[in-house]
């Protein structure tokens, strides 16, 4: 075990804004794409769903 | 303008920005390829002559002065066949240390003395926990005192 | 043999199947990355030299692998998609374009902070940071000519075509520390000699080069699934199957 407390471990040996923000932008990055992802399924979905509800009223 | 038109404008704008900065970006590349010169190209004069450039080695062991006014530093840096004198005022990065790699930019003097403007520590691509290191270091030193026994001369390390 | 290589090259087919895969991927990636940063952070010692900022190579070290190993695969689809014509290889390669240009700004992002404190300096043009830079912007490019261009099968050329001249760069991020002077280290893990790590800080790194792997496949097929569905929104099957069940999960 590296670390004494739990506060030592958050300090990181005096680097604690380089590693943590390291590791909080990589976080941030993978969270982004998948509410992204997630986001442009939704608008494609729906759009693809209008248009079919389109085609059957004109039928 | 048509929505349509806005957005080919819009991305032509992207795209031309994106292709200056690669150009921009391109021309850093091929100007610094030779991101620094060794202490024995310095002295083969083939660093440019007259301008700044990056000098890269080993901080000599031994050779880190601090001057009296307490903020200028002198140490040597190797590439243990030719060594130059650097000479900087300002911040050392943590990883500096006698035995370590070097990259200094700054200019060469006629005094032959190189005034670094800024200096980073190159690290090696070793990575392990201190103890690991120490004993590393203590072969390493054993090593070398049976050498010298050996040979019962001292050759040293410099130029 | 080959009608089954026909039968899956068709999207209806791989949209159903990359369905599946997916949550498998995802559970894979999450698992290895706690078991790796518990190795990173717990397991893995203090570094002699760095201290605790080397303990960033965790996710700079598998982040600048990811980059350029999509950048390669993405342009294997390229070249497949411009050889063989088939639609859907263009759309692997386009699926994987925008996580390779996260994995790019990740590992330059990550470099930075690793940089000032080891270094002194957040950037310098060395060959090795200037190529990394470069190969995000030959995804940004490709993704924006991509854009540029409203034919589809036209866009699907022309950044094809990008992306196979691009992949010049790709051994040339590898190799720029051994070919040049660079303030950036060599490599620690090669094929040709014995790694210079302390064991369990690799199986720390190794681990999560793994789940990166695993994430990135995940990503690009939950991408690749929407761009299915944005190119053949007029087509029967999704139509008939897909709009109902997204119809009935929502009313």
């Amino acid at each position: 075990m590296n670390w004494g407390s739990a506060a030592e471990f958050f300090a990181m040996g005096g680097y604690a804004d380089y590693v943590w923000g390291a590791y909080g932008i990589t976080v941030l990055v993978i969270v982004a794409e998948l509410l992204s992802l997630a986001r442009r399924k939704r608008t494609c979905l729906r759009r693809i769903s209008r248009r079919v509800t389109l085609q059957e009223s004109e039928r | 303008m048509k929505p349509r038109h806005k957005r080919l404008a819009l991305i032509v704008a992207g795209l031309a920005a994106l292709g200056g900065a690669a150009a921009f970006v391109l021309n850093a590349f091929q100007s610094n390829l030779v991101f620094f010169y060794s202490p024995s190209q310095v002295v083969a004069h083939e660093a440019p002559q007259g301008k700044p450039f990056r000098i890269g080695g080993l901080v000599q062991a031994g050779s880190l002065q601090r001057e009296s006014d307490g903020v200028t530093i002198r140490f040597a840096v190797t590439d243990t066949a030719s060594t130059i004198p650097v000479a900087y005022t300002g911040i050392l990065p943590d990883l500096f240390k006698e035995g370590k790699g070097v990259v200094a930019q700054g200019h060469l003097d006629a005094d032959g003395v190189f005034r670094a403007k800024e200096v980073l520590a190159k690290h090696d691509e070793n990575y392990m926990p201190p103890e690991a290191a120490e004993a590393v270091e203590r072969a390493h030193k054993a090593m070398q005192e049976s050498q010298k026994t050996l040979l019962e001369t001292d050759t040293g390390t410099g130029g | 043999m080959a009608l089954n290589i026909w039968r899956f090259a068709s999207p209806q087919v791989i949209y159903p199947i990359a369905g599946r895969m997916i949550p498998g991927f995802m559970l894979a990636a999450a698992v290895l990355a706690l078991a790796g940063l518990y190795i990173g952070f717990f397991v893995a010692p203090t570094d002699f030299q760095q201290g605790e900022s080397y303990r960033i190579i965790f996710i700079h070290v598998p982040a600048a692998w990811m980059s350029m190993l999509i950048y390669v695969v993405m342009a294997f689809w390229c070249a497949i998609g411009m050889i063989m014509r088939t639609r859907l290889s263009f759309m692997m390669a386009l699926a994987l374009a925008p996580t390779g240009a996260l994995m790019t700004f990740i590992a330059l992002w990550t470099g930075a902070l690793w940089g000032k404190p080891a270094w002194g300096t957040w950037w310098v043009w060395d060959a090795r940071l200037t190529s990394e830079l470069i190969l995000l912007f030959l995804y940004i490019g490709f993704l924006s000519l991509h854009a540029a261009i409203d034919d589809v099968r036209r866009a699907d050329r022309a950044a094809g075509l990008l992306a196979l001249v691009g992949v010049i760069n790709v051994p040339i991020i590898y190799f720029s520390v051994q070919w040049w002077n660079t303030l950036h280290q060599g490599a620690s893990v090669s094929l040709t000699r014995a790694p210079s790590m302390a064991s369990t800080m690799l199986a720390g790194m190794l681990i999560m080069v793994l789940s990166a792997w695993m994430y990135s496949i995940a990503a690009s097929l939950m991408r690749l699934r929407i761009i299915i569905l944005e190119r053949e929104a007029d087509a029967d099957w999704v139509q008939e199957q897909i709009v109902p069940i997204a119809q009935g999960a929502k009313p």
